[in-house]
């Protein structure tokens, strides 16, 4: 898991000539792809007609854009492996990895290409994702016991629902199609899908023993997440964010904040009932 | 956040309204038909009781259709379930009506206030509903002896599938994967952490077809009461199998 920090900068153009100059002469089927151009202040969709080759993504063709009809196009990219997280971007309305998605499965049809929408523009298709970075530092990090420094026999059951959580890549694309943030600008309110599974990837694991059901309770605002699970629809990581992060979340914000009885057990016993109790 | 001119919320993908519509009409549907049926004040054709009445409860001096008594639970459990909480806050709340589409409702409270707030207690729904689902198994295994000699009926075949169905919803709910092993984060050295890390395996099982389990049991409950009503108006006969 990354947590955040350096990332690809925004790039006017790369030199990755050598793939075009070696496409075969002849006429070629050509697709076109209409690019948000703009920043804060305004912008517009411009059509590029781009050439397709086999097995062509859209961040191919962005490339291509770059490297022959408009070198002065802005996109963020760097592993073009579907890892990096840097490349995401709402194609033909929908948050994708531009590396990871296929030209061919819009089926000739016109390619809109927009940055994503939750965060501040820069240029183009580079948007502004340093809120991300700043959330993050708000979570208490991984806290094993006092004098508990390991090494750490771990076994299997104990870990297994942790390996998903940290497959995700920080591509942000959950929080992009998150209507708390999206829809109703919940930025200050709620933390968003990607640190659910942060989180649920710390207050999961068996050797933390920080708390963070108040910060999820409060700043963390796990409450304005209704479940609606756009988030794992969109996740390249195939993270199942609602059903194996948030809910089992709210359930222990549940028992922190709304289950009486657990709140008289707590109380009876006169302090912090342990875990799974 | 940001207000920039480069996205319009529009997804591409049509349409994107058939799963919200069909869910409000589902919904709606059901709900009424459980209103009229609970109205009717009885629900009962030897040895057949109808889900919705069971168990049976009336209380002297109020008299009230004894389904009320009972429906509060099984409702109380369906509207505070997470998946059915999905499927109503997006197609009848529109919040969102689907993913990437605008919403034009400006105050959201999201479940930190009145009236999704009371959502937080979904747990105390599924204890009233496994208590109602115990009493839903005698009923089924009761259908089994008519007259107190094993007989397989339609419609007992029937009441079993309901009540399989209604198990595995019940079981397959997040509150329940949480109780059984969800709320530990070391099941290896808890007390009985690897019998609750079975069980919390089971259940993830069941919870991740929960939508499905949700569904087939809505139809099912449904269909078990309309089979009670149609014996009861004798407009068809209860075919025995064995
Ligand atoms: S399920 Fe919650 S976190 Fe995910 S998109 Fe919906 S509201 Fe946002
Ligand atoms: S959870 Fe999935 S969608 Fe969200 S940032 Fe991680 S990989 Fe991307
Ligand atoms: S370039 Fe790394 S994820 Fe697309
Ligand atoms: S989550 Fe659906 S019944 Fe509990």
């Amino acid at each position: 898991m990354s947590d955040g920090g350096s990332r690809g900068t925004a790039v006017e153009a790369r030199p990755e000539q050598a793939r075009w100059e070696a496409a075969p002469p002849g006429p070629r089927a050509v697709a076109t792809f209409q690019v948000f151009r703009g920043d804060r202040t305004g912008g517009e969709l411009r059509a590029y007609q781009v050439p397709v080759t086999e097995g062509m993504v859209v961040l191919d063709a962005i490339h291509y854009i770059q490297h022959h009809l408009d070198s002065t196009l802005a996109c963020r990219w760097n592993c073009k492996a579907a890892k990096c997280g840097s490349c995401s971007a709402e194609v033909n309305g929908r948050p994708r990895l531009m590396c990871k998605t296929r030209v061919d499965e819009f089926g000739g049809q016109p390619i809109t290409v927009r940055p994503i929408k939750v965060f501040p523009l820069i240029k183009d298709l580079v948007t502004d994702v340093s809120w991300n970075y700043r959330v993050n530092k708000e979570i208490p990090p991984f806290a094993p016991a006092p004098g508990d420094a390991g090494p750490w026999r771990m076994h299997p059951e104990d870990v297994e629902r942790l390996f998903e959580f940290r497959r995700c890549i920080e591509c942000f694309l959950c929080q992009d199609v998150c209507h708390v943030l999206r829809e109703h600008r919940g930025t200050d309110r709620y933390y968003g899908p990607r640190f659910m599974v942060r989180i649920a990837a710390l207050e999961m694991h068996p050797k933390d023993t920080a708390s963070r059901e108040e910060l999820l309770h409060g700043k963390g605002g796990i409450g304005y997440c209704n479940i609606t699970k756009c988030c794992e629809e969109v996740c390249p990581e195939h993270i199942t964010i609602t059903d194996n992060a948030i809910i089992p979340l709210k359930e222990r914000v549940a028992d922190a904040f709304y289950d009486p009885w657990r709140a008289l057990l707590r109380r009876l016993r006169g302090r912090k009932e342990p875990r799974g109790t | 956040m940001a207000e920039h001119t480069a996205t319009h919320s529009a997804a591409a993908d049509l349409p994107w309204w058939l799963q919200p519509a069909a869910t409000v009409t589902i919904l709606t549907a059901f709900g009424l038909y459980a209103i009229w049926a609970a109205l009717q004040g009885h629900g009962y054709v030897a040895p057949y009781l109808s889900p919705f009445y069971s168990p049976p409860v009336t209380i002297a001096g109020i008299p009230i259709s004894p389904a009320w008594w009972v429906l509060w639970g099984p409702f109380g459990f369906r509207a505070t379930c997470y998946y059915y909480r999905k499927a109503y806050y997006r197609s009848y709340f529109l919040d969102p009506v689907a993913c990437m589409i605008p919403e034009s409702r400006r105050r959201y409270g999201g479940e930190t206030a009145w009236p999704f707030i009371v959502n937080n207690v979904h747990r105390y729904f599924l204890y009233v509903a496994i208590i109602v689902l115990a009493f839903l198994w005698r009923d089924t295994v009761e259908t089994f002896f008519p007259g107190g000699h094993f007989a397989v009926h339609a419609g007992s075949l029937l009441f079993l599938v309901n009540v399989v169905l209604l198990s595995g919803y019940t079981f397959g709910c997040h509150a329940f994967r949480h109780v059984a092993g969800g709320n530990l984060d070391c099941f290896s050295c808890a007390r009985g952490g690897r019998l609750r890390y079975g069980l919390w395996q089971r259940v993830t099982a069941l919870n991740q077809r929960h939508a499905q389990w949700a569904w087939a049991s809505l139809f099912s409950v449904a269909l078990a009461d309309v089979y009670v009503r149609l014996l009861m108006a004798g407009a068809m006969p209860d075919p025995r199998l064995f």
